[in-house]
């Protein structure tokens, strides 16, 4: 049976989009009220924070970062809303319906980014820097070169993650709500617009907040509604499963021993390793890839000092580990309430109504009845918003702050020029946004979100790390070594199974792993390394001169930028 | 104060030797926390890719597997690991760097 690829493309499809590929036939097409009546209360309450957060909104500073304002704990809940995309909700839930034990393996590789984070980043960038990740990787350096190479990495996940979600959310909220996918699509645009543009960090932030604490208690009392159903002790939950598994197998034809065998594999390590340099690579980008995306590492400025970011990660991890924690309950729930239950299957084709990663959204219906799946599917549409709106707003500070400010203005910008472009960038990425996310419609993005990471684990990574604990570290190895990991990362994509063969129909890939970066992050860290090392321009003396009196200001907050006030 | 003196109280600072112990140490647990996460996290990549049957054994008389706790522990260590960092630097590291920037007032 030719099961690894096609458990492949399943697991991508987990971490890429929600990935909803035949949304038309499902039960859900039609208008879903309370679904519709909870997104509505959703869109009145953040629009009106937006109203809130415009007020104010007057500084630069207000716009990138919250004027600094934000507590450990706001902070923590507002990156694990950054985290928790539906994607993960959705796709991971519906990856442990499928396979059951390989959803936790990716579930672990997304956690342990963060503690990474917390020891080797958060208080120094937090310490060193102002609005975006490259303040703090630029600090000592030539800025333009570091800024430019930054801005391209950075725009470079941006904008891959976003289409994902573009696209995700298009074919999710056309399921759910019944409308046309050009019409989804524009509308996760239009209100992204609208909080970004006139609520800036404020309302993004307040917006994830809400949208987390949505997402936790639906998730929350989904699980407690599985373990209530399948009773104590907890075996309970995974020996139904397997049950169930047992019992479909044996309907669709199996032998015995072959059902009871695939039943229990749920139970186990699957088609998750094709061969372990794939699966370690892939957690290289899991892993480091968190500690490089550039609209998590910008909610580090929204609090006051690099204490408080210490707080927010702890928080943040612990939201996070609860929340992959009920993805796995909720995941072995669907197997028992969902899977076991005709009502959400085809009838003809045996296809799950809406397709694969609807499990959760069904579970939701199984535990809850029509009122808690409409408020589970508002729920999901609520997070793509919140997620889409982090993201833009990081794209429009790094042209903004990081190209305009810092490049083209040499540091000294007309502050309301600044925020005027800032705000334009925002229109003008929602825009592309939108188009991509229609351009890209019927294409297969299930592995943009990993190429996002792994193109972040390869360049904003390494040129963060150095720049900030090595001394030798040179404007021009930063600038070149990050952007050499970037294009690597990218190139190898392009030359792997994913891409080569999947999508351009070549017999073999031209490079073997599924994921880059095991080759394109070493490599980022060696080029910046290399070319660093035999620099010996004036401009590097400079470079290594500054090393001590950055390494003061990052170890104790010297010279900080502070919490605005209002 | 001028940039100058700005930088000459950083480097006054970087000599001390109370701040390149309070670094040195802070970074030894940093570093040491890094270590012990990225070798949880590659280990259990590694129990994946070459010892799924190990991890496919039911534990006891139960269905549950010893995947399962193994998989869990990966996740709470993280928190745990997590929690141990700010719960040191909180209480030991934050107090000092307050006293050694009240010494090094400008």
């Amino acid at each position: 049976m030719s099961r690894a690829p096609a458990r492949a493309a399943m697991l991508l499809a987990a971490i890429g989009s929600p990935g909803i590929a035949h949304a038309a036939d499902g039960a859900h097409s039609a208008a879903n009220w309370p679904a519709i009546i909870t997104f509505g209360i959703f869109i009145a309450i953040t629009l009106g924070i937006t109203w809130w957060a415009a007020r104010r909104t007057r500084t630069t500073s207000d716009f990138y970062s919250a004027g600094g304002g934000i507590t450990g704990r706001q902070n923590g809940l507002a990156i694990a809303g950054d985290y928790m995309s539906a994607a993960s909700f959705l796709g991971i839930s519906a990856l442990i319906f499928a396979d059951g034990y390989d959803g936790l393996i990716y579930s672990t590789g997304f956690l342990v980014g963060w503690p990474i984070i917390l020891f080797l980043l958060a208080e120094r960038l937090r310490n060193l820097g102002r609005y975006t990740f490259a303040d703090a990787a630029a600090f000592r350096f030539g800025q333009a070169p570091v800024r430019l190479s930054s801005t391209f990495s950075s725009l470079t996940v941006i904008l891959f993650y976003l289409i994902a979600q573009m696209v995700g959310a298009g074919q999710l909220i056309q399921l759910l709500f019944g409308i046309p996918y050009t019409y989804a699509v524009g509308s996760v645009g239009l209100a992204m617009t609208i909080y970004v543009l006139f609520g800036g960090m404020i309302a993004t932030t307040w917006v994830q907040i809400i949208k987390a604490v949505m997402l936790l208690g639906c998730a929350t009392f989904m699980s407690l509604a599985v373990l209530y159903h399948v009773g104590f002790p907890f075996d309970a939950l995974f020996s139904q499963a397997v049950a169930v598994k047992e019992s479909l197998a044996l309907k669709g034809g199996a032998s015995e021993a072959a059902a009871a065998e695939s039943a229990l594999s749920i139970l186990a390590p699957g088609g998750f390793i094709k061969d372990p340099a794939s699966a370690v690579s892939l957690g290289m980008a899991l892993m480091f890839g968190t500690a490089g995306l550039p609209h998590i590492l910008m909610r580090f400025f929204t609090v006051p000092d690099a204490r408080t970011a210490r707080t927010s990660v702890l928080w943040a991890t612990g939201w996070i580990g609860y929340f992959y924690l009920l993805t796995f309950v909720i995941g072995f729930g669907a197997i028992i309430l969902v899977g076991a239950n005709p009502a959400f299957f085809d009838s003809a084709t045996g296809a799950m109504l809406g397709g694969n990663n609807m499990a959760a959204i069904h579970l939701a219906e199984a535990v809850g009845g029509d009122m808690f799946m409409g408020f589970v599917s508002a729920v999901a549409f609520a997070t793509i918003l919140a997620v889409v709106s982090g993201l833009t707003l990081s794209g429009a500070s790094t042209i903004s702050h990081d190209l305009y400010a810092s490049v083209l203005r040499k540091g000294n910008p007309d502050p309301a020029a600044e925020l005027r472009l800032s705000r334009i960038t925002v229109l003008a990425l929602a825009i592309l946004a939108v188009a991509l996310g229609i351009a890209f419609e019927k294409q297969n993005v299930a592995f943009m979100v990993s190429l996002a990471f792994a193109v972040a684990a390869s360049s904003n990574f390494p040129a963060l790390l150095l720049s900030m604990l090595w001394k030798g570290c040179a404007t021009r190895g930063v600038a070149w070594g990050a952007a050499i990991g970037a294009v690597t990362a990218l190139v190898l994509t392009v030359l792997s199974p994913t891409i080569w063969v999947a999508q351009l129909g070549a017999a073999e890939p031209i490079f073997p792993l599924g994921s880059p970066t095991l080759v394109s992050m070493p490599l980022g860290f060696l080029a910046i390394w290399l070319i660093s090392r035999f620099d010996r321009s004036p401009r590097a003396a400079l470079d290594r001169a500054g090393y001590v009196a950055q390494r003061v200001r990052s170890e104790t907050g010297i010279g900080a930028s502070k919490a605005s006030n209002h | 104060m001028t940039e100058r003196e700005a930088d000459e109280r950083l480097h006054r600072i970087a000599e001390d030797p109370r701040y390149q112990s309070l670094v040195r140490r802070r970074n030894r647990t940093s570093w040491i926390l890094s270590a012990i996460m990225v070798t949880i996290f590659i280990g259990y990549m590694l129990l994946v890719a070459f010892a799924g049957p190990l991890l496919a054994t039911p534990i006891g008389a139960m269905t549950t597997t010893i995947g399962i706790p193994i998989g869990l522990f990966v996740i709470l260590s993280g928190i745990a690991l997590t929690g141990i960092y700010v719960a040191i630097a909180n209480r030991r590291f934050d107090a000092e760097a307050a006293a050694l920037l009240k010494d090094h007032q400008a």
